[in-house]
This record gives C-alpha cells, structure tokens and sequence, in this order.
C-alpha cells in the first residue's frame, strides 16, 4: 500500500533514529499528529475559526532497564526535524547513566506491524460551516465544528512499524432556549451530509418546544429515573476514568471498583467490554504492544479481566492486555438489555428522563460513590407522559446500587458515541451504550 | 534545558509576511519540561518535552480566524496567515461581534519569574535521587498500599507580536512538587496528597523550600493511617473551616468561573457551562459577606499564574474582583469585555501555541483578613475543619456544588478533636459566601495552583493561583462517605 505523506516523513525519522543506535541501545517512537479545523459557535455565529497543524515525536532511548523519553514537536522540514531528533536523542544518551534501573521496564520485542489509513471524504470545512450557519438561522446554536485528518504511529528498532489515521469530523452542539435550557446533540462521522444534520436540527428543535415549557423545581428526595445512553455513558467513563477497570488502581486498592474484588457484584445484566476491534482507536498501545480484539471486563455483574498495561504486568505479574499506562477503555461497550428503547417512557412511570449528566465525582472513591449533575434536556415525566423540563438537580449514589439493585432495566438498543474531547488533540475513543431505568436515585441538593 | 528558539528571526519573518488586514498577530511559545516520576520506590519516568509553536491571529472585514503551526520558517508563517485571513474573511458579517472594530493592544514589556536556585543547579542524578528518597518515607507500615512522589519543572517563554508594533516577551519558570500515599484497611482506602500538584509555585528549585516539600512525606502517610481508623465525617448542617488547600477549590470553581465573562456571554453553554452571575450584576450584587474581598492578581510574585501581559497584549494588574462581599468586575479579557460593555481584566489566555486565548482565571485570590487560626476554631461551637481538596462537582451555571476534602477534623466547643473520613459538604455559590463568618489573618495565607484547569471548545488545560487563608463559614451541609 502506497503511504502517506506523513507516514513517511514518519518512516524517515525512525531510519534516521534507527541509524543513530549505539551498540546496546533500543528505542520506542511514536507519533501523534493532526491537522483540524476548529470553529466555535454562540447564537449560531461564529466566535472563533482556525486551523491547527500540530505533529508530534515521543522518543523513549533504552538501554538494558535503563530508559528516559523526550517529546518534541516535528515542523516538517526533514533537516530540521532530524537536528532536532539528534540532539535529543544525543540529551537521552547523556541521562540514561544517572538513571537507576527499571525493573518494570517493557517494550514490544516482537514486531507486529500494522497500517491503517482511512480515506479523506471531508468536504472543506468553510462549506461546512456556511451550511451550519444558514441551517440554523434564526436558532441560539452554541458549540464547536472539530474536523480534519489525525494521525498515529509507532516504531522501534525490533523493526515493528505501526501507522493508523483516519479523517473525520465531530460536531459538538446545542439549540438553547433563555433560562439555561438546551438541547444537546453531537453529530460526528466521515462524511458531512447536509440532509443528516438537517434531519437532526429537526429532532433536537421537537425538543426544544418541549424545554419550552414552564421548569418544574424538584424537591430534594429520591426518584425513578431514566438515563440515555449518553447520561449512563457518563456514569461509566467517570468510573474508568477514575481507574475502575484499571489493573493498577485494583492493584493498590485505588480503584473505585475495588469493593467488586471482595464480596460486591453489580446486578447480572450489566456486562461491560472493551471493544478493540471496534476499529475507531489504533490497535498499537505506545510501548507497541497490539490490543486483543476484545477484552471483558465485567461480566454478568461481577469484575473479569482488568486493562494490564505491561508495565503492571511486570510489576503486579499479571499478563498484559494490551493497556496503555493510564489502563482506561477507549472503545467501551455495555451489553444491551431487553427493554424496547419506545416503552422507556411507560416503564419510568412517574420520575425523571435524564438526557445528559454534568461534571460527576466520586464523592467516596473507595466506596464507589458517585455526584453530579443533570443537564440540557431533562424532563420531569407522569404516567409515562413528559410534563414539563426540571430544574438541575445534584444525585448522589454508589456505582453498586445504580448498576446493581436499583436498577430497573437496560435498553435493547445501544448508542455509539464518538468522544468529542480535544484536550491536547482530538480525541479517537468512543462508547456504545444503553440506556436504562434505575429506581430510588437520591438527588440531596 | 537545551537552549530556547531564536524568536527574533521569528519576528523577521513575521513582520516580512504578515499581510495587509486589520489586525494581526503572532504567538509564538517555546515550553520546555523536565518530568521525574517515581512510583512505589521504582523510576517510572524520566522525561523531557519541547513544545514549540506558532498561533497567528487575523481580525478582517469584522471576521476572525486563526492558524496554529509547528513551522516557523517563512514558508510556514506565510501559509499560516494565509489561513487564518481566509478564516477571517469566511466568518465576516457573520461573527459575533465586529471583530475589527475591537481596539486590540499593541503592547511592549517583558515579564520573568524571579528564581533563586534554577532547576538545573541540582544534576539530573541529584534531582532523581531527591524523589527517591522521598519516596522511601512515605510508606513506613504495610498499611500503604500505594505512593508516589513526582517533581515536574516547566520553563515556558512566549513572544506575543502585533503587526502594528506591539512586541511583548515573557518567561515563566514553574517547579510543581507532588506526593501521594494510599493505605487500605477492612476494604476501605483512604488518601492523602498535595490534592491536584496544589503546591506548584513560580521559581526554581528554591520552591521545594517554600511549601516544605522534603518534611511532608511522613506526615502524609501517618495521616493516611489516621484516616483509616477515623469514623465518618457526621451527616447535619455546622460550620465548616476550610484550610487553604481547599479554599483553592472553593474559589476556583465558584467564584472563578462564574465571573469568566465568556461564559457569561454564552460562548461556553455547550461545554464549561454558563454562570448564575449576570451582566446586570456587576456593581451591585452581594457575593457574600462583607469580609470577603477577591483580587484578580497576576502581579504576585512566585505564584503559578503570575504574567505581565495576557495571550492577547493587555497589561495585567491587580484588579478587585469581590470588595466588601460586592461584585465589582468580571474576569473579562478585552474581546469580551468589549462585548460585554464591562471593564474586565488581562485574562486571554491559551494553554499553548495550539489553543486560541479565552476568558480564563489567573492568579485569584482571597485577600487575608484579621482573625488567627486559633481564634477561628475558637468561635466554633460545633464544625469540622477540612483540609485537601479530593473531589468537585459544581452545576453548568456554577451554583449547586458539592466538594470534599481528604481530611477532617471535627471542632467542638472551640477545640479540634478527632478525626473524621471522607468530609464532604455541598450547597450553592449564591448563598455560601454570604454565610462566611471569618476570615484568617495573613499568617494563615497560603499559595495555592493547579497545573490542571480545563475548559473551551477545542479543550484547554492552564495554570491557575490560588492564595487564601484559611476560611469560616457556618450553617453548611456536611456529610460523610459511603
């Protein structure tokens, strides 16, 4: 297969790094890189619009357990790039003797290559933005326009070279009424088509009539509710986030799973993997070590297998799974329920359907814990019937009762979300979820 | 550290191509890191990074557009205005807000953080031995499952340049310590730490000297002990008195943000979120009670977001946010402020060459009151103090918030007494600060930061300040963990 540009400017580098070896001496290159155009919106116009190129090498110099890293930051200009390379690599060389051994050092020394490059179907993204803005005329449309090519890669002098890109776009949004009410949507994919997000504004501006009406304001207690996917998705990437299905944090009793190592189980319905074969994220982790197709980390209710980075495999001597260091999913995936996405509304009765979360917490880590908030669309419902948006409400409760005797059911159907965080670069992780149906939720605040 | 960029060329080549437009600038930042991270007695990281870049900024025709690129050649600087005018042109009559009408700065000054003892006055082995070391105390029974000890040094030097002739030139020398223990009991953890790198300061190595590094290990892990065996923190309403390490939190999330004017403008809904506070607001609203006076204070020395100039030109100085428990200003750069019709302050900021400057909190302070950390406990009848910050959950208008704290200790009859797990206390921005009762004296002020503040569409992440005494407030909902 014929490569990209940047796959190999990319190969270049790790010949030239190749070349500078010393005897005794390995390395691990990775690479991360994107070209995205950024457009931010407030009452459907534009606040700001750009374009940014970042490329970036993370060189980590080996020398038996010895081993330091530098990043550095690569213009495109091959000859510079290469000084550049070589100064710090000259800079690693210096260090690697001061350095006490690393017991727990790890690098893939059997080379498993690989490629994937996704096609390019992006229109321009001026055009994109010029449909945006005519589309939502007349509509309060806040968010941001992320779109363009990210790139991945990895080498290391076993010879191994892993290269990964894929081009897409991610429109994060909503249509807001006066009063802090909106409707939240992301429309996220390869290719934009005009029809799609016309189709969209559609549903979420049904919506919106509904958020119309008078707030209703709870009184702190506990009540039914009902999660969308995207609300059940929050609960669960605050528990990986915080290390829940970490070998590490399981390991040191930081996890705030950990009470599933002793006596807890969540309730049987609740199966949790990692999809790795989802095809969404590279498959190479950045030491180079392949991630299996699949990994299951809850099953049936009770912990499975963790994400083992190999470097807590050396430590805790376990067997690796192709984690990287911080041991957190990035294509998780909740086996679906049985409950038909249409009757949720009759199966909630009388209580809350909560389309989005906020800013959640543990407010006890080490007993699952779990605060935070209901926002955007969230609706106060009787007799199975919307009645009227609620005001923001502060839950409160443990990740063992809202997946485990409180809740009601899962949802047959599931929904992808694409991750829409840019902190740093564009993110390439995803979940697909549920929703579901939990009774009894405290909301103290 | 290798040796930094040669930003005069840069600003050659810039000024040789930097078009005909109505405004136009360039950000160029050069951040280099050092990273030592030991974990559990074992060298986990030793780590450089050099991030380099350039942001250029074109206002057109009322439109906006920018362009980041790691290509500060010519060539790249050309392509780069090239993009960021078309971007101009493409958002014109269609902004929110004429951009080129703003009267943008074209300043001139430099800004450096004083350092005594630069980073590099300690070897490498030296530095790498120091957390070695550090570490080795911080587990003394086999109760502590988990530790850690990091010391991440930044030196970050940014060139902002207009075309019109404004020139500023600024570098910040960071060394951010960090420190944490876990003991685990009968299935129960408990933590102790620096609560998010909280003792990150402006300096050298002179820093480590300031907060005490090298004497806090054993502390934190005798602590983490105590904690295992304390009872719950009690579930009722009592005065709460929160140590500096959790004043940072308090103010940073429910006065900082509130008062970002972005947010009031709308520009966050999506993300960030908005505010409680209004534009009819400034000027008249009572914040809270009239001990409390917060200052927008990038001019302090040694504190992690201290600068002469934001990412935009604007001169920063010490500006009263909060005076008297009344809101007298937002934290508004010069675009907003614009917008907005407020005075604001020098608050554009971006978190690196790649991010376009928003509305962000710098160095925000609670000025020191009068009363002593004994006279404090001493008016409490029933309380809790709470120390480190552990967790944060505030609503997407900045107002219902529920934090906790990895230490407790109650107070009763005007004494501390035992220790209590897991504190927690929640209630609503709008009417806490109106129930603060006292306010600790300049001894009891420490310098407080976070590395860690996130927010914007594209995502951002920056340095905050947080100096406080220590505060009191009574009437607050308090409760335990699970």
């Amino acid at each position: 297969m014929q490569q990209t540009p940047m796959q190999q400017i990319f190969h270049s580098l790790t010949d030239h790094v190749t070349a500078s070896m010393q005897a005794g001496e390995e390395f691990a290159l990775r690479f991360s890189g994107e070209r995205s155009d950024f457009v931010r919106f407030n009452h459907a116009r534009v606040r700001q619009a750009g374009q940014v190129t970042q490329q970036a090498l993370s060189l980590r110099l080996i020398r038996g357990s010895r081993h330091a890293s530098a990043e550095l930051v690569i213009t495109g200009d091959p000859e510079l790039d290469r000084a550049a390379l070589t100064t710090h690599l000259e800079g690693l060389r210096e260090s690697l003797p001061h350095l006490p051994e690393d017991p727990h050092m790890c690098l893939a020394r059997q080379p498993e290559s690989s490629a994937h490059v996704g096609e390019d179907s992006l229109v321009p993204a001026q055009e994109i933005i010029q449909q945006i803005t005519a589309q939502a005329a007349g509509m309060d449309l806040v968010g941001i326009y992320a779109g363009g090519g990210i790139r991945r890669g990895f080498a290391s002098s076993s010879g191994q070279r892993n290269w990964f890109s894929v081009t897409n776009f991610n429109l994060d949004y909503c249509l807001c009424l006066p009063g802090n009410r909106a409707v939240k949507d992301t429309y996220a994919g390869l290719a934009w088509d005009p029809e799609s997000f016309d189709a969209r504004l559609d549903r979420a501006r049904t919506r919106l009539e509904i958020l119309g009406r008078p707030a209703r304001r709870l009184k702190t207690g506990s009540y039914r509710v009902a999660l969308s996917p995207t609300a059940l998705g929050s609960i669960l990437e605050v528990v990986a986030g915080w290390g829940g299905f970490s070998a590490r944090s399981l390991q040191t009793r930081s996890s705030p799973l950990q009470r599933l190592q002793d006596e807890a189980r969540l309730d049987p319905r609740v199966t949790l993997r990692e999809n790795g074969a989802a095809g969404l994220h590279p498959r190479f982790q950045g030491e180079g070590f392949i991630r299996p197709e699949r990994i299951d980390l809850v099953t049936e209710g009770a912990l499975d297998q963790p994400l083992v980075s190999p470097r807590s495999a050396r430590e805790f001597s376990l067997q690796h799974s192709g984690a990287d260091r911080h041991e957190r999913p990035v294509s998780l995936e909740m086996a679906a329920g049985n409950l038909p996405a249409g009757d949720v509304l009759e199966t909630l009765g009388t209580g809350i359907e909560i389309g989005n979360l906020w800013y959640l917490n543990f407010s006890d880590l080490s007993g699952g814990r779990i605060t935070g908030m209901t926002r955007f669309a969230t609706f106060w419902v009787e007799d199975g019937r919307i009645v009227a948006p609620i005001e923001p409400m502060r839950f409160d409760e443990t990740v063992y009762a809202m997946l485990g005797d409180k809740l009601v059911a899962l949802t047959a159907e599931r929904e992808l979300q694409l991750s829409s965080s840019t902190y740093f670069q564009r993110s390439t992780s995803s979940t697909r979820m549920p929703g579901g149906v939990i009774e009894d939720m405290p909301f103290p605040l | 550290m290798p040796q930094s960029l040669a930003f005069d060329a840069v600003v050659r080549r810039f000024r040789d191509v930097a078009p005909a437009v109505d405004f136009c600038s360039l950000r160029v930042v050069d951040e280099r890191t050092d990273l030592i991270s030991v974990s559990r007695d074992v060298l986990e990281s030793c780590g450089r990074e050099a991030d380099v870049g350039a942001m250029v900024t074109v206002h057109h025709r009322g439109g906006i557009g920018y362009a980041g690129t790691p290509d500060l050649s010519a060539s790249g600087l050309r392509r780069a205005l090239a993009t960021a005018q078309q971007w101009a042109e493409a958002t014109a009559g269609n902004a929110v807000t004429d951009f080129s009408a703003v009267q943008m700065p074209a300043p001139s000054g430099e800004y450096e953080s004083p350092v005594t003892h630069p980073w590099e006055s300690l070897t490498l082995a030296e530095r790498v031995e120091l957390v070695l070391s550090l570490s080795r105390a911080l587990h003394p029974h086999e109760a502590i499952v988990d530790w850690g000890v990091s010391l991440w040094s930044i030196r970050s030097q940014s060139l902002y340049v207009t075309a019109d002739g404004g020139r500023v030139m600024q570098t910040e020398h960071i060394v951010s310590p960090d420190m944490h223990v876990v003991a685990h009991k009968d299935g129960r953890s408990q933590r102790r730490s620096f609560g998010g790198r909280g003792l990150s300061q402006q300096g050298g190595l002179e820093v480590l000297d300031r907060v005490a590094f090298t004497e806090r290990g054993p502390r934190l892990a005798e602590e983490a002990l105590a904690l295992l065996d304390a009872p719950n923190c009690p579930t009722d309403r009592r005065c709460v008195l929160l140590a500096p390490d959790q004043m940072m939190l308090q103010i940073h999330e429910s006065i900082g943000h509130p008062l970002e004017l972005d947010r009031i403008l709308g520009d966050e809904r999506n993300y960030a979120g908005t505010s409680f506070v209004t534009l009819d607001m400034f000027g008249s609203y009572r914040y809270g009670s009239e001990l409390l006076d917060v200052t927008f204070d990038p001019g302090r020395s040694g504190q992690l977001a201290s600068y002469g100039f934001d990412a935009e030109g604007a001169q920063a100085s010490k500006q009263f946010i909060i005076r008297g428990g009344v809101l007298e200003r937002p934290l508004g750069s010069v675009i907003s402020s614009k917008r907005a019709g407020l005075a604001g302050v020098a608050n554009a900021r971006a978190s690196s060459w790649n991010r376009a400057p928003i509305d962000r909190m710098a160095n925000l302070n609670l000025e020191a009151g009068t009363s002593s950390l004994d006279e404090l406990i001493a008016r409490v009848e029933r309380g809790v103090l709470m120390r480190t910050n552990t967790s944060w959950s505030i609503d997407d208008s900045r107002n219902k918030f529920q934090f906790g704290c990895e230490w407790g200790q109650l107070i009763e009859d005007g004494a501390l007494t035992h220790v209590v797990r897991n504190p927690n206390y929640r209630g609503r921005s709008a009417t806490f600060w109106r129930n603060l009762i006292g306010v600790g004296g300049p001894e009891t002020l420490e310098v407080k930061g976070t590395p860690y503040c996130g927010k914007g569409e594209p995502n951002q992440i920056i340095r905050v300040g947080h100096a406080s005494p220590f505060c009191l407030f009574r009437d607050v909902a308090v409760f335990g963990g699970a």
